[in-house]
């Protein structure tokens, strides 16, 4: 393989990876391999090209940069790692996520986040469609605007918006927690703007402090939305929403 | 004398006479629909006759063929499933396994049954919408892990300590629709699994939340295969609706291994309407499914499972006939664990239904003690003793299916074809490309009727 070292001081090792060389299963066979006390801690990818699966399945607390633009599924399912993206990603970055951080310093495709269970996932940019799909406790901070469909059937965590929503905010939303700065264009089914009470605001403060952003947005511009829980039974009332 | 002949005699009138089209079932339906205003729901799949393996029968040996001497001349059943891309497929030693079947819509005791008998026959069982727990994982021997448009429970940690991955596209019982479990059975431990507020209706997602179309199903088993370092075997499961282009499309996007589910197809809960009027039967599916194998030249490179109505050695000899390399069972699974029993004929019927016909399996009532999360009605299901019962029933389908192999001269299962097989009606040789039974004519074959 394709790998030079060389160290990163005290942070332990760094590893590079040229992904124009080295085939993406080498790559991520190495970064499976590590062992949880690992000291190759730093890893460096250039060429990614739009490759897709780029750091999936990780599951040990090392730093991943990606030099340019990932394809479908990068950090899926990721555990632990800490994967920062210099370019655009593609559909579903941190599909799946357990724990960890994931960080795209572009602009994301659809379903960023999607179903994730937890870990921080910060998109620099806008993200696209169904931001936030069927997620199950991960938090989410896009600085930009999120596209339609945004936390759809979210379950869980929260899905946080410095920009504008599109249309049909969690729609058929169960218990996670939406905050948009900006406009809504419109909401989904069973979604409704909520009281921004207290332990909502200190909520938020927390996700932006992780997001590196306390202090640098004012938390009373943000407005919370949730779910009404109307769709909770099945009910005749309820028939046009099923 | 009297005469009779002014006395006014009772006009004849004509027995009272139930409509075809409106019969009492469908009389019923629409009551219960004017007082509730809401669709019926039930578990189990369609339950109209429609065409089955019933309508095909095998030659047997003649002067042209010689049969196999039973019990003395060997009749393999093995299997290996996932030998296109997977480093480490799965091996069957019998071609029958377990269908995927929820925790949640199952109780914990019948799943560890399930894993108990399958492991005793040496063949697999499937998680379903709703995760893995320890117990299947801890009693099958070889355990598929679903990958469900819900992705419910879906971790990496399982994924890796699975055996095989499903993408599970759709259900013969409703291809195109996301699965239900009502309240009743989202209990603490079924919620906690899901990250779902306990009690609620819920109505799992019919589409994947971030794949739409063959060129994205491609690049998601791409990311499995990652994720997992290329180990294990990855299926695809389509209910039977275009089974040609869908197990097309299927080996397109890197499948080992199809998977096709045909209407009569079991399901934990969902409208029947849906169940009866959406997707077509099993026999329609397993040729067109098999064609397109062989359309690609992956006929037994790409694994063919059939499932949908199996409950004997015959449908399972006959399924490998039309070109499954392997069937899985889902209802029969469970009635061999005690589902429908007539020993709870009165429970049954205290319920509104009655042994055999009870399939209200989604208000988690089951006296049986298989389709419920109820701790009293579960703890009547002894998880050994069901488990033994299912690997007798899976040892009475292998033994039936050698049987008929052997009477048709075959050394292995998988080596049973077409050719062993007529059709009774001219419906079932349309679907299944087999002679009518005493002719040479097989409808649509050549051209013409
Ligand atoms: C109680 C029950 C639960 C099921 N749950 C699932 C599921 O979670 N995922 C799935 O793909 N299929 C599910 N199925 C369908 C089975 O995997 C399988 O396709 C079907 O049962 C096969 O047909 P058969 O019941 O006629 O054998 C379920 C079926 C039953 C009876």
């Amino acid at each position: 393989m394709n790998l030079s070292l060389k160290s990163a001081g005290s942070t332990g090792e760094e590893t590079f990876v040229d992904l124009a060389h080295t085939p993406l299963r080498e790559l991520n066979g190495a970064l499976h391999k590590l062992a949880a006390d690992t000291n190759r801690t730093l890893w460096k990818i250039a060429n990614p090209a739009g490759r897709h699966a780029i750091a999936a399945g990780l599951d040990v607390p090392v730093t991943i940069e990606i030099d340019g633009p990932v394809g479908y599924y990068c950090a899926g399912m990721n555990k632990q790692a800490r994967i920062i993206v210099h370019g655009n990603a593609g559909v579903g970055v941190a599909e799946n996520m357990m724990s960890g951080l994931v960080e795209v310093k572009g602009d994301a495709s659809q379903a960023a986040g999607a179903t994730a269970h937890g870990g921080l996932l910060v998109i620099d940019g806008n993200a696209s469609a169904r931001c936030g799909i069927s997620m199950k406790g991960i938090d989410i901070v896009v600085k930009g605007g999120v596209g339609h469909m945004s936390a759809f059937m979210a379950q869980a965590g929260t899905l946080t918006v410095l920009g504008d929503a599109g249309e049909a905010l969690g729609d058929s939303l169960y218990e996670a927690k939406l905050f948009v700065r900006g406009s809504v264009a419109s909401l989904g089914a069973d979604c409704v703007e909520k009281e921004m009470r207290e332990e909502h605001k200190a909520l938020l403060a927390a996700k932006l402090e992780a997001a590196g952003l306390l202090g640098e947005v004012d938390i009373s511009e943000f407005r919370r939305y949730g779910s009404a829980r109307t769709l909770y039974h099945f009910h005749v009332d309820n028939v046009s929403s099923y | 004398m009297t005469d009779h002949s002014n006395t006014p005699r009772a006009t004849p009138q004509t027995l009272p006479r139930a409509s075809a089209t409106f019969d009492d079932y469908t009389l019923s339906e629409i009551r219960r629909a004017a007082a509730t205003g809401i669709y019926d729901i039930r578990g189990g799949g369609a339950k109209r006759r429609v065409p089955h393996f019933d309508d095909l029968l095998f030659l047997g040996a003649s002067m042209s063929r010689y049969p196999l001497e039973g019990y003395r001349e060997k009749c393999s059943t093995e299997v290996v499933l996932g030998t296109r891309f997977a480093k480490k497929p799965i091996e069957l030693k019998i071609p029958i396994t377990i269908a995927g079947m929820s925790f949640g819509s199952l109780s914990a005791n019948a799943k560890e049954a399930l894993g108990r008998g399958a492991s005793a026959m040496g063949t697999s069982t499937t998680t379903g919408d709703g995760g893995m727990t320890n117990e299947e994982r801890g009693h099958s021997t070889q355990l598929v892990y679903q990958y469900l448009p819900s992705r419910y429970g879906m971790n990496p940690d399982d994924l890796k300590r699975a055996d095989a991955i499903e993408v599970v596209v759709g259900q013969g019982a409703k291809p195109g629709g996301g699965g239900m479990l009502l309240g009743q059975k989202i209990t603490e431990r079924v919620a906690g699994m899901r990250t779902l507020p306990v009690g609620i209706d819920q109505r799992s997602a019919c589409r994947h939340p971030d794949w739409t179309g063959p060129d994205d199903l491609e690049i998601k088993i791409e990311e499995l295969r990652e994720i997992t370092d290329w180990e294990k075997p990855i299926y695809v499961k389509v209910g039977a609706a275009r089974p040609y282009y869908d197990t097309a499309l299927a080996v397109k996007s890197g499948a080992d291994v199809v998977v096709v589910d045909g209407m009569q197809g079991g399901t934990a809960a969902t409208q029947e309407i849906f169940i009866e009027h959406v997707g077509i039967p099993t026999l329609a599916a397993v040729r067109q499914a098999v064609k397109a194998l062989q359309d690609l030249g992956m006929h037994r490179k790409v694994q063919l499972v059939v499932s949908g109505g199996i409950r004997n050695g015959a449908d399972v000899a006959k399924a490998l006939a039309l070109g499954a390399d392997a069937v899985a069972i889902g209802t029969a699974a469970l009635v061999a664990l005690g589902d429908n029993d007539p020993h709870y004929a009165a429970e049954y019927e205290a319920l509104g239904s009655r042994a055999g016909a009870y399939d209200d399996w989604h208000e988690g009532r089951d006296p049986a003690g298989i389709t419920t999360q109820d701790p009293a009605l579960m703890a009547r299901l002894d998880p050994i003793a069901a488990g033994r019962r299912l690997a007798n029933y899976l040892a009475v389908l292998t033994l039936e299916c050698q049987t008929i192999a052997r009477a048709c001269g075959k050394s292995h299962v998988h080596n049973l074809e077409p050719e062993d097989l007529v059709a009774l009606t001219i419906e079932a040789a349309a679907m299944a490309n087999v002679p009518l039974a005493g002719t040479d004519w097989i409808p649509g074959r050549n051209g013409g009727f």
